[in-house]
């Protein structure tokens, strides 16, 4: 019996189809994971709430005006020089008896912060502020908290803050993540972000 | 006649390809498994601003993206050049974010609704009253969860 074998398909341009595949892909092909710096808005409030009395020396003031301009604390300064202001503001330690820093290394200037907890970054902007110079601030002010939380991490548990946080983000990190949040959390209170932004002001 | 024929010295096998389209097509399998379309088309100029102390955005079914800046060329004619919103194809008004908002909720299974982040894609050169007018509107809608989003990179260059 004669059985007819079907003839064989002809693989040669398989490799030219994919080629084609291949490449629409890749041109397609945008991998990227958006960065940026996350915030947290305040909730709304309808009603005027009368805002807490805050010592001015608890205080640091930023304001940006509509030429880009910075006025830290009634002085004028450079988006470069706004980070080490901002450390030495926070980690001053100028408190005494309850109000004291246990392990701020500042030089407990009696214009600056008593404590970290109790200190407060007012951020005013105007409706004319460039956006890049406003993320230019806030980054700089976000580096500051940082750079006191990384000190104060690797003090205490021998790793930063930021290791502390990519590991807790992590779903393949095997250790205990309970006590990890623990740290994490005690770091935060230790120097809590207090950044607080007012309304921006017209022209 | 001798049977087994012997080859002629100096010529070189030919490579065999019979694998290359099964490496392509992992590739290929890659690139399909990796990619993810653009989902709106740009109508205003985007250039982010740059920053270093940057959180990685996951998740992007999570993100809801409000893009803002000025028209791009092809549509300074039609919108002028003010600053603008976009939200998903279309140019919006400051009113509108907080009902895109609640259709973004919408559309999300209700218990991710606590985890949506909004992702704010600003050109760097906007000014900050658009901006803070956003926020106002996402405030009143109840999207604190907010990401500035920007490029790596030193952030002195922004001025």
């Amino acid at each position: 019996m004669a059985r007819r074998s079907s003839p064989e398909v002809n693989a040669g341009s398989m490799a030219d189809i994919a080629f084609l595949l291949l490449i629409f892909f890749l041109v397609t092909t945008t991998i990227e994971t958006d960065k940026g710096i996350s915030r947290k808005l305040p909730p709304w409030q309808d009603e005027e709430v009368e805002p807490p009395t805050l010592k001015m020396r608890n205080v640091f003031e930023v304001i940006i005006n509509s030429n880009n301009e910075l006025l830290v604390e009634d002085e004028n300064l450079e988006v470069s020089e706004l980070r080490e202001a901002a450390i030495k503001f926070l980690d001053n330690g100028g408190g005494t008896g309850d109000e004291a820093c246990s392990f701020c290394q500042g030089p407990a200037d009696p214009e600056l912060s008593v404590n970290p907890q109790k200190a407060v970054i007012a951020l005013q902007n105007n409706r004319g502020t460039e956006y890049g110079t406003y993320i230019a601030v806030q980054n700089e002010l976000v580096a500051a908290y940082n750079f006191l939380r990384n000190r104060e991490a690797s003090r205490l548990y021998n790793v930063t803050f930021n290791e502390m946080e990519a590991a807790y983000n992590d779903p393949n990190y095997t250790g205990d993540k309970d006590a990890l949040e623990e740290k994490i959390e005690a770091i935060k209170d230790m120097i809590p972000q207090k950044l607080s932004e007012a309304e921006p002001k017209e022209s | 006649m001798s049977k087994f024929k012997k080859k002629k010295s100096g010529e070189l096998p030919a490579v065999n390809t019979a694998s290359l389209p099964d490496i392509v097509f992992m590739l290929l399998f890659f690139f399909m498994v990796a990619t993810v379309m653009r989902q709106n088309t740009l109508m205003v100029q985007n250039k982010l601003p740059f920053a270093d102390q940057v959180e990685k955005l996951d998740k992007k079914d999570l993100v809801m993206y409000i893009y803002a800046g000025k028209p791009s060329e092809r549509y300074q004619e039609q919108y002028g050049s003010e600053a603008r919103i976009q939200l998903n194809d279309k140019f919006a008004r400051v009113e509108e974010v907080q009902q895109f908002i609640f259709q973004e909720r919408e559309s999300k299974r209700e218990e991710l609704v606590p985890y949506l982040t909004t992702a704010l894609k600003v050109d760097e050169e906007t000014n900050m009253g658009l901006v803070s007018d956003i926020k106002q509107e996402l405030r009143k809608a109840e999207a604190l969860k907010i990401n500035y989003t920007t490029v790596p990179g030193d952030p002195t260059q922004n001025m």
